[in-house]
């Protein structure tokens, strides 16, 4: 076997390309649709900073089930669901502010756990097809969702405050204010460098969830995680539990994505009961795509690039499609139609390679076995 | 000797597997319904009304549910990519509008111009599930989000100029919605209708053209090339020591597949009475995809009583839950509940264990 670095330099930089094209084709079509938006250096970095303290500690709980080889954590909304309900009984209690936040972040902690064990528990029964199973709970989840928040709250589950409930007396608004909560954490040590607010706690916080999985990776609990993902057989093989440490990694992912709810409707600054939740994982998926992660391997790295060219593409798609064909609905159909485009060139590439992985395989089986044969 | 016993467990054990076949969730849904049809007379005094809406909606969906047999039996999965033959179906009936034919003539100019399309789409499509063996369902359902989302531009862009269809201030771009009246609005369904009474409504067209289809992909199951392709989707290994193409089998199934969707969003239609266009064709896949689930189909297996037993329940549950739920609790909880019903079918048929489906 050759050395990596005894590879001619030409061959290494297409294998750079090769093995980031997603980024690169995403940072092409920034470069060209940033002059033709006509949007200003400052307004753009402005977007961007907020953007990111909004979405990455929900991107970067996707970390986690893609760690254990479970693919694309489709049913991280349910952890935004969980967050969800928290924040709409803080709104209740009239808790606000600073304290608000970390209620509702406490709050939201059992109903993740909750969820996040059915989810794992039914994905443990779906091995092979995670991520389409992961799809469908995030509906069906959905479902209750709204069972409990547009029916059972006010009959059954006591709401207090006749401002966040619908009209006709039971069931929570479409949109709830959180008008008094609105940015509190962003605000908290925001630094202004020439007229960009850079919220420090929110990054703080995003900066501990990476040191957080950057450590986490090292642990016992880490490293069985990793053999699961690496190859169930092996690793059961090995004395590691495989479903119980697929379902803790769930879980794990719900938990901080319920966090990272917390943190993204305290920066919107009010509550889309109904349509918050389904956006997100989409979103966050296709972000950390973007930054060149893969079904199978994703880093902290990705999680970053991914946020900014995504978000970047997202601002300013719409007037760059408007410039080009004249119509702004063509650029907001562009976008979208990028960002599923994005995932469904993602998907394909891991199915082909895991199949091109395995035919080898089996070519090379063939192979030692024709030359056993040759031997005798 | 104790063949007498044997027997009898036999027997117990025959029971309980038709059960395990049948399946909890869909043994509950069941129930649910004849609940629902049962109070029915006791809530609602037009009962004769909600049949013939029963019947209607039966007509609309059935051939989008037949659509999922061929993939199914050729092992390619739900068919989450039902959004592609939606999409045939809609520029065969756009450009049909288009090309100025009007009446029943625009229903038969549809249904030849959405064929090649059909075919096309399907081709492409049955390639690249080739190459993915495996993770077909997923990237099924992707693959249907980035066509809806491509054609959202398209159908902004491409130069149609007919005016019923285009908005009418900029003269370019397709409306969200086109009434079909004038052109093919209920051109099947007032086929030899039958009437009974004052709403009881037969639209026997369209359900002849159901069983018209129906009874074409059952002949074809039982052909050489059907049998082969139920071979390749129950054992692949047994199919290719039989000396059958595979890929040659599933190709044909999602084109037949793919066709079938577009036939049905044209039937759709002409109940229905609108053309839907931008995001609207994701709508229609969830369901279509619980309604055959709902019939007693598997990841694996599904026949056509499946898809008749499923658009029937399915249908019916979305007619009646509103009515019987409204007069008996005051509340419409219908949606929440069809939401719940339908993904709660589906998980339940991915979490299931299936010999040969991974």
């Amino acid at each position: 076997m050759k050395k990596n670095n005894s590879v001619p330099a030409g061959r290494r930089l297409v294998n750079l390309v090769r093995s980031n094209t997603v980024p690169i084709m995403f940072i092409v079509i920034c470069a060209v649709f940033i002059p033709m938006s006509g949007f200003s250096p400052s307004y753009l970095l402005n977007e961007i900073v907020t953007r990111m303290g909004r979405n990455l500690f929900l991107v970067l709980c996707l970390l986690f089930p893609i760690m254990a080889g479970m693919g694309l954590n489709f049913a991280m909304t349910l952890g935004a669901m969980a967050a969800e309900l928290a924040i709409i009984f803080t709104a209740d209690w009239q808790i606000w502010g600073i304290p608000g936040v970390v209620l509702a972040m406490i709050l939201s902690i059992p109903i993740s756990i909750l969820l996040g064990v059915m989810c794992g528990t039914l994905l443990n029964m779906a091995k092979g097809r995670e991520m389409i199973t992961s799809y469908i709970i995030n509906f069906f989840t959905t479902g209750l969702y709204q069972l409990v928040v547009l029916y059972m709250m006010g009959p059954i589950i006591p709401i207090i405050h006749d401002s966040i409930k619908l009209p006709r007396g039971y069931g929570i608004r479409v949109t709830v204010s959180l008008l008094n909560m609105r940015q509190c954490l962003d605000d908290l040590w925001a630094i202004r460098i020439g007229g960009v607010k850079i919220p420090v706690l929110t990054f703080c916080l995003i900066g501990l969830l990476c040191l957080f999985i950057v450590w986490f990776r090292r642990t016992k609990l880490g490293q069985d995680m990793r053999a699961v993902g690496q190859d169930m057989d092996v690793a059961r093989d090995a004395g590691i539990k495989v479903d119980r440490t697929r379902v803790l990694s769930i879980v794990m992912s719900t938990v901080f994505a319920g966090f990272g709810m917390v943190i993204y409707l305290q920066n919107i600054g009010n509550l889309p009961a109904y349509t918050g939740h389904s956006q997100i994982g989409m979103f966050c998926i296709a972000a950390l795509l973007v930054g060149g992660a893969s079904v199978e391997k994703a880093t902290i790295g990705n999680a970053f690039l991914g946020v900014i060219l995504f978000h970047l593409m997202f601002i300013v798609a719409p007037s760059a499609g408007a410039v080009i064909t004249g119509d702004s609905m063509v650029g907001e159909y562009f976008r979208v139609f990028l960002s599923y485009g994005i995932i469904t060139v993602a998907l394909i590439m891991y199915e082909a390679k895991k199949r091109m992985v395995k035919s080898r395989a089996g070519q090379e089986l063939a192979q030692a076995q024709k030359e056993e044969e040759d031997a005798q | 000797m104790g063949n007498k016993t044997n027997g009898a467990t036999l027997e117990k054990s025959r029971v309980r597997t038709l059960l395990e076949q049948y399946g909890l969730p869909r043994l509950i849904i069941t129930g649910f319904l004849l609940l629902l049809f049962l109070m029915l007379p006791f809530v609602e005094g037009n009962v004769p009304l909600q049949l013939t809406n029963i019947i209607n909606r039966f007509s609309w969906n059935a051939v989008l549910v037949l659509a999922m047999v061929p993939m199914i039996h050729s092992g390619c999965g739900l068919n989450f990519g039902l959004p592609l033959g939606i999409i045939a179906g809609l520029l065969g009936s756009t450009l049909s509008i288009q090309l100025g034919f009007k009446g029943g003539l625009s229903f038969v100019m549809a249904v030849v111009l959405a064929t090649p399309f059909a075919v096309l789409l399907g081709g492409g499509y049955g390639a690249l599930l080739n190459r993915i063996k495996g993770g077909e369902m997923m990237i099924a359902t992707y693959v249907g989000f980035s066509a809806i989302s491509f054609m959202c531009m398209m159908w902004l862009l491409l130069p149609y100029t007919s005016p019923t269809m285009v908005w009418g201030l900029s003269g370019t771009g397709l409306r969200p919605t086109i009434s079909l009246t004038g052109f093919y609005d209920q051109a099947l369904a007032n086929i030899l209708p039958i009437q009974i009474g004052k709403y009881f409504k037969v639209p026997t067209g369209a359900l002849l053209a159901f069983v018209l289809l129906a009874f074409g992909m059952w002949a074809f199951l039982h052909t050489k090339t059907g049998t082969a392709m139920t071979a390749v989707g129950s054992n692949p290994t047994f199919a290719r020591a039989a000396g059958i193409n595979i890929d040659r089998m599933r190709m044909l199934s999602v084109i037949l597949s793919t066709w079938l969707g577009a036939m049905g969003i044209l039937i759709y239609q002409q109940g229905f009475g609108f053309i839907q266009l931008y995001n609207a064709p994701n709508n229609m896949t969830m369901p279509t995809v619980a309604a055959i689930l709902i019939g007693g189909a598997s990841v694996n297996k599904a026949s056509i009583p499946n898809v008749i037993i499923g658009t029937i329940l399915f249908q019916g549950m979305v007619t009646l839950t509103p009515t019987v739920m409204n007069s008996l609790i005051h509340m419409d909880m219908s949606e929440t509940i069809r939401v719940i019903v339908s993904q709660g079918m589906i998980l339940y048929a991915l979490t299931r264990k299936t010999e040969g489906g991974k």
